[in-house]
C-alpha cells in the first residue's frame, strides 16, 4: 500500500471539502463580514491543494496576496461601509431560481466536460524531478523574464493603471467636498 | 491515485458557487467575492493541469491572474465605496441607471 | 467669325440673367431697355447669320455648330449644337425681329407694373428657349427648348398670379391667370408626351437624333408608308397639336389670354405656338414617307381652321377673337403641311407672325389705356381717339383677313392654292368657308371696337345673351387716349410688314417666289403644276371670300346692327353652340379632368394613404411595438445581464460537450 498516495488522498478530499463548504458559506452567509472569512477560508484550502501539485511559490502567493491583500481590503470596505445584513436572493425570485438551476447545470456540465474528456499526455519538459532538480521558484522566475515578459510588463501596467483608478474614485469626492466647504465660506 | 481530474472536478464546482454568488447576493461586495471564487477556481485548474502536463506555463498565467485580481479588486472596491458615498446604499436591485 | 451662331440664343441668355439676378433693384427704364438691347443683339446677331448663309450656294446653305457633347453614352452621342439653314434662318429672324418689337413694345406695356424685372427675365429666358428649339440640330436639343416655351409660357400666362380675372367690365366667366397657366401646361404636357414618345421611337428606330443622320437614314431605310414612320411621325405631330393649339388640344390656348398681352403677342401668336409648325416642316423628310400622317395633318388643320373660326365668330373679349384666329390660322398652316406645300406653311407662319402680333399689340394698346376694358361691347368709338392704333389694327385686319395685296391674301392664297391642287377640293372649299369667315369676324372686332359710338360710359351692352350684365368695374371715368411712342413705334412697323412681306412668296402669275426659292435646298418641293388661268381663279376666289366677309362684317356691326340679334333668336341652338366653343372644355372636364381627379384623389388618400402609408406606417408601428417589448429586457440590473451571460455560456457548453 502507498502510503505517500494514501496520504495524498486524504489530504485532498479533506481541503477539497474544506473549500466546497467554505465557499458555500460564501453564498449563503447574510454577514459579509462571514462570508469575507469563508472566503480566506477558500484560499487557504487552495494553498494547500497548490502545495499537492508541487507548486509551492504559488501556494505562498496565493496566501500573501488573497488571504493577505484582497481579503484584508474586503474587510475594510465592509467596515468602511458598514453594510446591513444582506438577503440572500433577489428581489426577483424567478430569477433566484433561474439563476440557480443555471448555475447548477454550469457545474454539471463541466464536470461532465471533465469527466468524458481523456487528458492529455504528459509531454511537458517540467517533469517533477526537473522542477526539484533546478528549483521552482528559479523556473518561474526564468519563463517570466524571458518567454513572459511582455505579459509581465503589461500586467506592471495594469496594476498602475488599476492604482490611478482607484485613487481617482476616490478622490472626487473629496474635491466636491472641498467645494462645497468653499461655497459655504 | 489521484488524478488531474479529482482537481477539475473541485475547480468546477467552486466555479458554478462563485456565479451563483455572483448571480443572487445584493451586496456587491458580496457579489466581487463571487468573482474571487470563480477566479480561484480556473486558478486551480491551470495548477493542475500544469502538474500533470508537466508544464510550467499554467503557473505563469495563474501568476498573471492573481496580479489582475488584485487590480480588479482594488479597482472594484472604489467603485462599490464611490457608489455607496452617492446613494447610501449598496443593493445592486436599486442601482438600475442602465434600465432601457 | 467661326462660331457665332451660339450667341444667337446666349444674348436673351445673358439678359435673362441679369434681369433675374438684380433686375429688381435696377431702375425700371433699365431693367426694361437691358431686355430690349439683348434682344435686339440677338436680331442683329441673327441678320449677320443668315447673311453669312447667303452668302453660300443656294445647295450648300448650312451652318453647322457643335458646342459640346451634351450626353455621350456608347455610340448615342447628342450635342449642344446649332443649325442654321434657310429654314432655321427664316424662324430666327421672325422671332428676334418680332420679338424685339414686342420687347419694346413690352416697356410701355409694363411700365405700371412693379415686376417688371420678372417680367422681362421670363420673356428673355423665352426668346433664349424659342432659339434653341429653331437652331437646335437633333430633336432633343429641340426638345429642350420645347419644353423650355411651355415652361415659359406657364410662367408668363400665370404672370399676374395674384389677380382672379383679367378682364374688367364683361360677364363672362374666364379663367383665373394661376389656372390658365396651369391648364395650358398640362394640356400641352400631353402633346409633350407624345413628341418624347416620338423621340424615343425615333431613337430606337435610328439610334440617333441629329437632322443629319435621321433624315438620310429615314430615306435609305424606309418605303413610304413604312408603319414605323407613320407611328413615328403621328407621336410627333400629337406634340406639335399641344404646342400649336390644334384639335384637340387647342382648349388651352384662349385661356392663355389671360397673360399679358406682349405676351400673347410674342408667345401665343407669333413664335412658341409655331413650334409645332416648325418641327413638322422641320421633320418633312419623315412625313413625306407617311402619306397617312400627312392627310390626318390636313384634314385636323382644316378641321381646327373650322372649328376656331366659328368660335371666333360670336367671341365677345376681342383678345379671344384674336386667340381663336390664331388656332385657326395655325390650322391653315398645318393644312399647309399637310398637302406637303411646307414653304406655303412657312410663309403664313412669317406673314401671320407679323399680322397677328401686330393685332395683339393694339388689342393691347387698348386694354392698357381701358384699363384692362377688353369686351367689346363695351368699346366702341376709339377710331378718333387712337387714331394710329386704329389704323395699325384696321392694316393687320386687313392682313388677316387676307384682303387682296397684303400679306395674309398672299400666304392664303398660297396655302389654297396648293391645298386645292395637292389637296382635295373638300379641304379647299372649307380653306376659303374659313377665310370668309376670318374676314367677317376681325372686322366684327374692328368694327365694334373702332367704329360707333363709344359705349364705355354708359355701360351699354350689345349683342349679348344675358342682358343683366352689371357695371361696377370703375369703366365709367375713363380718359382714353392715344398711346405712347414706346408702344405705337413697333406698332408702325409691323404694320408696315404686315402689308409687305406677303411680297417675299408672290404667287406665278404675278412674279417670284423669293421665299419659297429660298427653302428650296431644304424642302426639295416640287412646284404645282397649274394653270395660270386656274391660278387666277383661285387668287379671285380668296380675294371674293375675303371681301364678302368684309362686307357681311359691315352690314351687320355697321349698318344694320339688329342683324345679329335676329339671327341669334332665330338660331339659339347654332348660337349657344358656338358661344359656349362647342362644350369642348366641358367635355374635356367632365370626360378626362373629372375622372383624372377622381383618380388622382382615389391614389393619393386610398392607395398612397391608406395602403402605402399604412404599410409603411404599420412597419415602424411593429418595430416601435416589438422595441417596446424588447425594451425591458435591460432591467437595468447588472444581474440581469449576468445571467442572461450565464445562460448563454451554458447553452455554448452544452452543445459543445453534447456533441458527439
Amino acid at each position: 500500500m502507498d502510503y505517500g498516495a494514501l496520504m495524498e488522498g486524504i489530504v485532498f478530499y479533506l481541503f477539497a471539502a474544506l473549500a466546497v463548504l467554505a465557499a458555500l458559506g460564501v453564498v449563503i452567509a447574510r454577514s459579509p463580514i462571514r462570508a469575507a472569512l469563508s472566503l480566506a477560508l477558500v484560499f487557504l484550502a487552495l494553498a494547500a491543494m497548490y502545495i499537492l501539485l508541487n507548486a509551492p511559490f504559488l501556494a505562498v502567493a496565493q496566501i500573501m496576496i488573497y488571504a493577505g491583500a484582497v481579503l484584508i481590503l474586503f474587510l475594510f470596505v465592509i467596515m468602511v461601509l458598514n453594510p446591513r445584513l444582506d438577503i440572500v436572493g433577489g428581489r426577483n425570485h424567478a430569477q433566484t431560481i433561474a439563476a440557480v438551476i443555471f448555475a447548477v447545470a454550469l457545474g454539471v456540465l463541466m464536470i461532465a466536460a471533465f469527466v468524458a474528456g481523456q487528458p492529455a499526455p504528459a509531454l511537458g519538459q517540467f517533469t517533477p524531478e526537473f522542477v526539484s532538480q533546478v528549483g521552482h521558484v528559479q523556473i518561474i522566475g526564468a519563463l517570466l523574464f524571458s518567454d513572459y515578459l511582455l505579459l509581465f510588463e503589461i500586467a506592471s501596467v495594469l496594476l498602475l493603471v488599476a492604482i490611478v483608478g482607484a485613487m481617482t474614485l476616490a478622490r472626487r469626492e473629496r474635491d466636491q467636498h472641498a467645494n462645497a466647504k468653499h461655497d459655504l465660506r | 491515485m489521484l488524478t488531474v481530474t479529482h482537481y477539475t472536478i473541485l475547480s468546477a464546482i467552486l466555479f458554478a458557487i462563485g456565479a451563483l454568488t455572483f448571480l443572487i447576493r445584493r451586496n456587491p461586495l458580496i457579489m466581487f467575492m463571487g468573482i474571487e471564487l470563480m477566479l480561484n477556481a480556473v486558478n486551480l485548474a491551470f495548477v493542475a493541469f500544469a502538474r500533470f502536463l508537466n508544464n510550467m506555463e499554467g503557473q505563469v498565467f495563474v501568476f498573471i491572474v492573481l496580479t489582475v485580481a488584485a487590480a480588479e479588486v482594488a479597482v472594484g472596491l472604489a467603485l462599490v465605496v464611490a457608489i455607496f458615498r452617492a446613494r447610501d446604499n449598496v443593493d445592486v436591485d436599486e442601482i438600475d441607471a442602465l434600465k432601457g | 467669325m467661326s462660331q457665332y451662331l451660339w450667341l444667337i440664343p446666349a444674348l436673351p441668355l445673358i439678359g435673362a440673367i441679369i434681369n433675374l439676378l438684380v433686375g429688381q433693384r435696377l431702375p425700371r427704364a433699365l431693367s426694361s431697355w437691358l431686355a430690349v438691347a439683348f434682344m435686339a443683339a440677338a436680331f442683329g446677331v441673327s441678320v449677320s447669320a443668315v447673311a453669312n448663309l447667303f452668302a453660300l450656294p443656294p445647295e450648300e446653305r448650312v451652318i453647322h455648330e457643335t458646342l459640346f457633347q451634351w450626353i455621350g453614352v456608347g455610340s448615342f452621342s447628342v450635342n449642344f449644337a446649332f443649325w442654321l439653314d434657310p429654314l432655321s434662318a427664316v424662324m430666327i429672324l421672325v422671332v428676334t425681329g418680332v420679338g424685339t418689337l414686342i420687347h419694346i413694345y413690352a416697356v410701355g406695356y409694363m411700365e405700371h407694373d412693379s415686376d417688371y424685372a420678372r417680367f422681362f427675365t421670363q420673356m428673355n429666358l423665352f426668346a433664349f428657349m424659342m432659339l434653341v428649339l429653331v437652331l437646335a440640330d437633333n430633336y432633343l436639343f429641340m426638345f429642350l427648348g420645347w419644353e423650355g416655351v411651355g415652361l415659359c409660357s406657364y410662367l408668363l400666362i400665370g404672370f399676374w398670379y395674384n389677380r382672379d380675372n383679367l378682364s374688367v367690365g364683361t360677364d363672362e366667366k374666364f379663367l383665373s391667370p394661376r389656372s390658365s397657366g396651369t391648364k395650358a401646361f398640362v394640356v400641352t404636357r400631353i402633346g409633350d408626351f407624345g413628341f418624347t414618345l416620338g423621340v424615343l421611337l425615333m431613337f430606337w428606330t435610328f439610334g440617333s437624333l441629329a437632322f443629319q443622320d435621321v433624315f438620310p437614314k429615314a430615306q435609305a431605310m424606309f418605303q413610304v408608308g413604312a408603319p414605323v414612320i407613320t407611328i413615328m411621325t403621328l407621336l410627333l405631330f400629337l406634340g406639335a397639336t399641344g404646342k400649336s393649339a390644334q384639335v384637340p388640344l387647342y382648349v388651352w390656348l384662349p385661356d392663355a389670354m389671360a397673360g399679358p398681352t406682349p405676351v400673347s403677342a410674342l408667345i401665343h401668336a407669333a413664335t412658341m405656338v409655331t413650334a409645332g409648325v416648325y418641327m413638322v416642316a422641320r421633320s418633312h423628310v419623315l412625313y413625306s414617307l407617311a402619306p397617312t400622317t400627312m392627310a390626318v395633318v390636313a384634314v385636323i388643320g382644316v378641321l381646327t381652321a373650322f372649328i376656331a373660326a366659328t368660335i371666333a365668330l360670336v367671341q365677345n373679349d376681342l383678345k379671344r377673337v384674336l386667340a381663336y384666329s390664331t388656332i385657326s390660322q395655325l390650322g391653315y398652316m398645318f393644312f399647309a403641311l399637310g398637302v406637303g406645300a411646307y414653304a406655303a406653311g412657312i410663309f403664313h407662319l412669317v406673314t401671320h407672325a407679323f399680322f397677328k402680333a401686330l393685332l395683339f399689340m393694339g388689342a393691347g394698346a387698348v386694354m392698357h389705356v381701358m384699363n384692362n376694358l377688353i369686351d367689346m361691347r363695351r368699346l366702341g368709338g376709339l377710331r378718333k381717339i387712337m387714331p394710329i392704333t386704329f389704323w395699325t389694327f384696321l392694316i393687320g385686319a386687313l392682313a388677316l383677313s387676307g384682303f387682296p395685296l397684303f400679306s395674309g391674301f398672299f400666304s392664303k392664297d398660297e396655302i389654297l392654292a396648293d391645298g386645292f391642287s395637292r389637296g382635295s377640293i373638300v379641304l379647299w372649299a372649307v380653306g376659303v368657308l374659313v377665310a370668309l369667315m376670318t374676314a367677317f369676324y376681325i372686322f366684327r372686332g374692328v368694327i365694334l371696337t373702332f367704329g360707333g359710338k363709344p359705349r364705355w360710359k354708359e355701360g351699354e351692352i350689345i349683342s349679348s345673351g344675358d342682358e343683366n350684365a352689371h357695371d361696377e368695374h370703375g369703366a365709367r371715368g375713363l380718359h382714353p387716349h392715344e398711346v405712347s411712342a414706346v408702344m405705337w413705334v413697333p406698332l408702325v412697323i409691323l404694320a408696315f410688314f404686315s402689308i409687305f412681306s406677303g411680297y417675299i412668296g408672290l404667287p406665278h402669275v404675278l412674279g417670284e417666289n423669293w421665299l419659297g426659292n429660298f427653302l428650296e435646298p431644304v424642302f426639295h418641293e416640287t412646284p404645282i403644276e397649274i394653270s395660270a388661268a386656274l391660278e387666277w381663279t383661285l387668287i379671285a376666289v380668296s380675294a371674293i371670300a375675303a371681301l364678302i366677309g368684309i362686307f357681311i362684317a359691315f352690314r351687320f356691326y355697321f349698318s344694320d346692327p339688329k342683324i345679329p340679334a335676329r339671327l341669334r333668336s332665330y338660331y339659339p341652338g347654332l348660337y349657344s353652340l358656338l358661344a359656349n366653343k362647342y362644350w369642348v372644355d366641358q367635355i374635356y372636364e367632365y370626360t378626362i379632368a373629372r375622372p383624372g381627379r377622381w383618380l388622382a384623389n382615389a391614389f393619393w388618400l386610398d392607395v398612397d394613404g391608406r395602403i402605402i402609408n399604412g404599410f409603411a406606417d404599420g412597419l415602424g408601428r411593429a418595430f416601435r411595438g416589438l422595441a417596446q417589448r424588447l425594451r425591458l429586457l435591460q432591467g437595468g440590473y447588472a444581474r440581469g445581464y449576468a445571467l442572461a451571460m450565464l445562460i448563454g455560456i451554458v447553452v455554448v457548453i452544452a452543445i459543445v460537450v453534447m456533441r458527439p
